[in-house]
């Protein structure tokens, strides 16, 4: 079965606010090898002009996720996860995270495409703080590998 | 900052990516698809080996800018495409090297361009990262 077509502009609802903590902060950056003070200590972030210490670039993954996670489970969209790869992956930041920010997140499906009997789905994942102010938004394109 | 020039080395690196790497990734990001730590699954799906998160490659792959930028900068767009996966070997691991070069200088914008390979190969495409310098 492909992709929907009709997946193409939808627009998902919020997820749950997702708080960001200064040991994940932490922990997300020993796993990433992002060995900056802004990273790990509160002081230097503070010094530095953050309210805390500071989420790597690709933090915003660990919020997206929850958006991709509503895509996966709507039941008409045709998406096989099992044939799925990520095949890009693009973040533009507004602001870094930090923790303390209180986010959520709203994925819109921007684009469906067929190449080479494969499914390129887009999408697009916007994330703002409590004061709904944009932070970053992340934007995947997922490949359905065909069954040929 | 402003001497730089459309092709200039910015730094490099490299760094050894084992199973205990693969593994504190799956916990801190919370991606704990199998293929990235148990052979037997990766075998079963038809992949070479146990494979690093992309996103892992793709997180590590920009250290080196943000050493480099030191606090004189902010990110404003970060990118990639996976084209070649990257095989952590069970015993060895991998080592993954990172080169950042200077791709093009838009009015206050700077692009930078990231080489990534593990085992000779280049794993990450397009991998461009765009910044704003200050001065």
């Amino acid at each position: 079965m492909p992709v929907n077509p009709e997946l193409q502009g939808r627009v998902f609802p919020p997820t749950s606010p997702y708080l960001v903590g200064r040991e994940k902060v932490r922990e997300f950056s020993r796993a990433v090898f992002a060995q900056s003070p802004l990273n790990h200590d509160p002081e230097a972030a503070r010094e530095a002009g953050y309210a805390d210490v500071v989420a790597p670039p690709t933090f915003a993954v660990v919020i997206q996720e929850a958006g991709l996670a509503l895509l996966l489970a709507a039941p008409d969209t045709g998406i096989d996860f099992s044939r799925i790869v990520h095949g890009e992956q693009k973040f533009t930041y507004t602001r870094p995270i930090v923790a303390g920010d209180e986010l959520t997140a709203i994925l819109t499906v921007t684009s469906i495409r067929s190449l080479g009997g494969n499914d390129m789905i887009t999408a697009e994942t916007s994330i703002s703080d409590s004061a709904g102010a944009h932070v970053v938004t992340a934007t995947s394109v997922l490949v359905m590998r065909g069954t040929e | 900052m402003s001497d730089l020039v459309v092709g200039q080395e910015l730094i490099s690196g490299t760094v050894v990516l084992t199973r205990f790497s693969l593994v504190r990734y799956a916990g801190a990001s919370g991606d704990f698809n199998p293929i990235h730590y148990r052979d037997d699954v990766a075998a079963s799906v038809g992949l070479p080996g146990v494979l690093a998160h992309g996103m892992l490659t793709m997180g590590l792959a920009v250290q080196p800018v943000i050493d480099w930028m030191g606090g004189r900068g902010d990110l404003v767009e970060y990118g990639v495409r996976f084209t070649r996966p990257v095989v952590v070997d069970g015993n060895g691991g991998v080592t993954v090297s990172v080169t950042a070069k200077v791709g093009a200088i838009e009015e206050d914008v700077t692009r930078i361009d990231l080489t990534v390979s593990a085992a000779d190969q280049t794993v990450l495409g397009k991998a461009q990262v765009r910044v704003k310098l200050h001065e």
